[in-house]
């Protein structure tokens, strides 16, 4: 690792450096990511000039990703970005808008959610968000103190498929969710004496240094290899760097990874690799573990996902013998309807190992200081018992009531909005979401869904298609050095300040404030951002608030390892876990409970060539997307022309051999196709993916483009979610298949392309 | 003892932070590059295991960044390496670490 110079780089928040004022402070975003990276703003004259990294940021240490390092002139600073509240003037879709002030456009909000509550009730205002930047809690906190409705959700995200399906599978198992131990939890990190580097990783369906998925800084995997010799374990249809670099790399058909993950555990079972004496003291079902995975053989595995029993025996005997192991599963595990039975696996063998709330192995994570700052930020405090049976689809999914990340059911969502019934949704509140580009599979079916709303207000940094298509008032919001903010999810506690000023946008924050003070005034504990964000804090009793935190910007609240021991995990103090037995429960009692598979267990996809042969004659290629790359975050960074230069068009890989079969090159244009429509990407022939098995980027748009209908920066053209499905979910309703589909795909020609996906939705060539 | 750069390219993901830093300090447009990330594979080797290697290596653009150094600042391109694989230093110093860890370079510029 580099030296840094402690005289240029200080400790303190702030300080004078030539014509610049320099701020340590922490980005979270957008633009940007789920983490929080330390950076240092350097100001002048009020405008931010340029960044670094903050090298005494225990979290990300100085390092920065291409995205933050190109965030100033084209983000921050990009003259492009939404700085007025806008209303609708034309008809949807036209891009026709008036600037309207700030009052003006909470006038037309607070019309249509009193006019909701006198004809309807709350539960006709939904808010839905995208992924968890800071939009994460102040999005329900909005939908509960201003709107006083419970019905919060994600974008059409279909199956609640993003880390949700994983954290509620992990409250009936693990008491919550369980991440690798990069020392990320001790401000001392790999200095602190208690640390241990894994022996193993075991990386699971992600690409962490591509992901950083949830709070999780995926080049921590490459300090561990580099400074702890951690080897690693890779699981995953692509070869991936990480794959390469790995010492067993397990390449499933996609949608087959409970299978493998049984017939590991069935292997350290068979062959007694287990922590009896973690077992007998700490966990509950072990027998019936042992009886579930009795007949699942490697061999069985390997047929399956069409890999060999030997690499299933020597990945399993490796991970369970060494000490420590982690296991890093990403979102794949949420993406299948399997998705539960495959967490499930994958947290009984973090626990039969011995390697659960261990140093170098997987930390059960919770918010620092018992602080709810993620999706039931609020939920207690503002709905009554009443109102909460109101939240779409929870009694259908009781698990969406008990899990960690509590939110509506969005395909029960869509249903709704398409039949009118129970109840019409009379206003939608979208904020940090661009369903129609990104998450909403089905994404045309959803399209016409939501235009059936009759009032939606979209919050963004840009003009989305989201916007352009559906909005009738857009909102101009702040980015992450313009506001005032709270951060957690998992660690460090954070206080974000804020320290320029762009045009006329608004935080996340200061909008519930004013939106909930005009609502909700006699309900709401606070009078401006600053005492929202101490409401935040003091709502869970956490030792400092908002107030106190910003001065020292972030804290840490490490309680110690194998807190089962100490009573840490659990509210009464009593040792063991935060479950119902209060054990390790590898057979769950909640899950069974619910009437739902008590023990991990394998599905295979709705759509698969085993499910589906009929489907599977015409559509011979298994389909995967929402793979990451270094230049996007979902379908945020396209509008960057340093992120285009590096990565400019859609892309599906394909194996060289199927390639040769199709008469496919590499750069031809093709269309992906399945029952339910197409999209076209440009084919990249590449061994990097499994053969027979293809890989479609996602969260495409051009900017560059014509914005308004029926172009709409083409993205019905390009959009994944042409072939995706709603609805189709675990016995839970957590888990979709987006990942574990059917295609076939086809060079484009000028005959082939005469109506285009976009010429469909939008009804132009009839 | 002139300066240089030293890469453990073992440990190189090729996440481009380099490139793009070293962009936005000298403000290059686009399709220019003072350290620029090199690529082999992901090909099979002759022994069944796949070749996935990165390398940055610093173009005819790069000063070390002479005025970043100046100020007492590290060139950006080591200041932001993700996987934190690079250092800058008198070349006999950084000489060393090729002896400590393999698959490594040393750059002089």
């Amino acid at each position: 690792m580099p030296v840094y110079n402690q005289e240029i780089y200080r400790k303190e928040k702030h300080w004078k450096e030539g014509e610049f004022d320099v701020y340590r402070n922490m980005q979270w975003t957008g633009p940007g990511c789920h983490e929080g990276c330390g950076c240092l703003f350097y100001v002048k004259d009020g405008k931010l000039d340029h960044i670094e990294g903050d090298p005494n940021d225990e979290f990300s240490r100085g390092r920065l990703c291409m995205r933050c390092l190109n965030m100033v002139d084209e983000a921050v600073n990009n003259p492009t970005r939404l700085g007025h509240p806008l209303k609708r003037a034309g008809e949807r879709g036209e891009n026709k808008w008036e600037q309207i002030s700030w009052d003006e456009a909470y006038d037309m909000i607070e019309e249509h959610v009193r006019k909701a509550w006198e004809t309807q009730g709350p539960e006709a205002i939904v808010a839905l968000e995208g992924t968890g930047r800071n939009v994460v809690w102040q999005v329900p906190l909005l939908e509960y103190s201003a709107f006083k409705s419970p019905n919060y959700g994600c974008g059409f995200l279909s199956g609640d498929s993003c880390y949700l399906p994983r954290c509620s599978a992990s409250v009936g198992v693990l008491g919550g969710p369980s991440v690798v131990d990069c020392g990320q939890y001790d401000a001392r990190r790999y200095d602190s004496p208690e640390y241990e580097y894994p022996e193993v990783i075991l990386q699971w369906g992600c690409n962490a240094i591509m992901t950083n998925a949830d709070g999780f800084l995926g080049h921590w995997i490459i300090d561990c290899m580099r400074q702890g010799g951690t080897k690693l374990i890779t699981v995953d249809p692509r070869i991936t760097w990480m794959a390469a670099h790995s010492e067993y790399h397990i390449q499933v058909r996609p949608g087959t990874d409970a299978a493998v993950a049984m017939a590991m555990l069935h292997v350290m079972i068979e062959e007694d690799l287990v922590d009896h004496e973690f077992i007998d003291k700490w966990c509950f079902g072990y027998e019936d573990l042992v009886e579930a995975m009795k007949d699942a053989t490697p061999e069985w595995a390997a047929e399956i996902a069409g890999v060999t029993a030997e690499e299933i025996v020597g990945a399993a005997r490796m991970y369970a013998t060494a000490k420590p192991a982690a296991f890093h599963w990403g979102l794949s595990t949420d993406m299948t309807p399997n998705g539960v039975g495959q967490a499930h696996a994958f947290m009984v063998m973090q626990a039969i190992t011995g390697n659960v709330d261990v140093p170098g192995g997987n930390y059960l994570a919770t918010g620092p200081f018992g602080v709810d700052a993620l999706y039931g930020c609020g939920y207690d405090y503002f709905i009554d018992d009443e109102l909460k049976k109101k939240r779409i689809g929870v009694e259908k999914y009781p698990l969406h009531k008990f899990g960690a990340a509590a939110c509506l059911v969005g395909d029960e969502l869509l249903l709704q909005i398409e039949a009118g019934e129970p109840y019409e949704i009379q206003v939608m509140y979208l904020a940090g979401t661009n369903p129609i580009v990104n998450m909403a599979a089905e994404a045309p079916r959803v399209y016409k869904a939501m235009m059936k709303v009759p009032f939606i207000v979209v919050a963004d940094l840009w003009m989305t298609p989201t916007c352009t298509a559906m909005a009738d008032l857009v909102l101009p919001i702040a980015m992450s050095c313009e506001r005032d903010s709270y951060r957690e999810w998992w660690t460090p506690s954070r206080a974000i300040t804020k320290i320029t000023q762009y045009e006329e946008c608004k935080s996340d924050e200061e909008i519930i404030v004013d939106l909930s003070l005009r609502l909700n005034p006699d309900g709401v504990p606070w009078h401006d951002v600053e005492s929202l964000l101490n409401w935040v804090l003091e709502k869970d009793n956490a030792p400092m608030n908002w107030t106190q935190l910003k001065d020292q910007m972030y804290a840490y609240d490490f309680k110690g390892y194998r807190r089962y021991e100490t009573g840490k995990l659990r509210p009464d103090g009593q040792p063991g876990f935060n479950t119902m037995t209060g054990k390790l429960e590898l057979r769950s009692t909640l899950l069974e409970a619910m009437g739902y598979h008590d023990l991990p267990f394998f599905e295979e996809p709705p759509e698969s060539p085993v499910t589906r042969p009929d489907l599977f004659e015409e559509y011979p290629l298994v389909l995967t997307t929402g793979k990451r790359h270094w230049e996007f975050f979902h379908s945020e960074h396209r509008n960057m022309p340093t992120m285009r230069e590096f990565r400019d068009q859609p892309e599906v890989e394909i194996h060289p051999a199927d390639a040769e079969k199709l008469g496919i090159e590499d750069g031809d244009w093709v269309w992906i196709e399945n029952q339910r429509g197409r999209c076209r990407e440009v084919a990249r022939v590449t061994p990097i993916i499994k053969e027979g098995v293809v890989c479609a980027d996602h969260g495409w748009s051009f900017p560059e483009k014509e914005a308004a209908v029926p172009v709409l920066q083409g993205v019905f053209d390009v959009n994944i979610n042409n072939l995706t499905t709603q609805g189709v979910v675990g016995e839970t309703g957590y888990g979709a298949p987006y990942r574990c589909l059917l295609c076939k795909i086809y060079k484009c020609t000028p005959e082939n392309s005469q109506v285009t996906p976009s010429d469909l939705v939008f009804g132009t060539k009839a | 003892m002139k300066n240089g750069l030293f890469i453990n390219y073992e440990f190189c993901t090729g996440c481009h932070s380099c490139e793009v830093a070293c962009k936005k300090e000298h403000k290059l447009p686009k399709g220019q590059f003072g350290m620029h990330v090199l690529k082999d594979g992901p090909r099979l080797d002759v022994n069944g295991k796949w070749e996935y290697t990165y390398i940055p290596y610093p173009s005819h653009l790069c000063d070390l960044c002479a005025e970043r150094v100046s100020e007492g600042r590290l060139p950006t391109c080591v200041h932001h390496c993700q996987a934190g694989v690079m250092e800058y230093g008198p070349i006999d110093e950084l000489a060393k670490l090729l002896d400590e860890q393999p698959k490594s370079v040393l750059f002089a510029v």
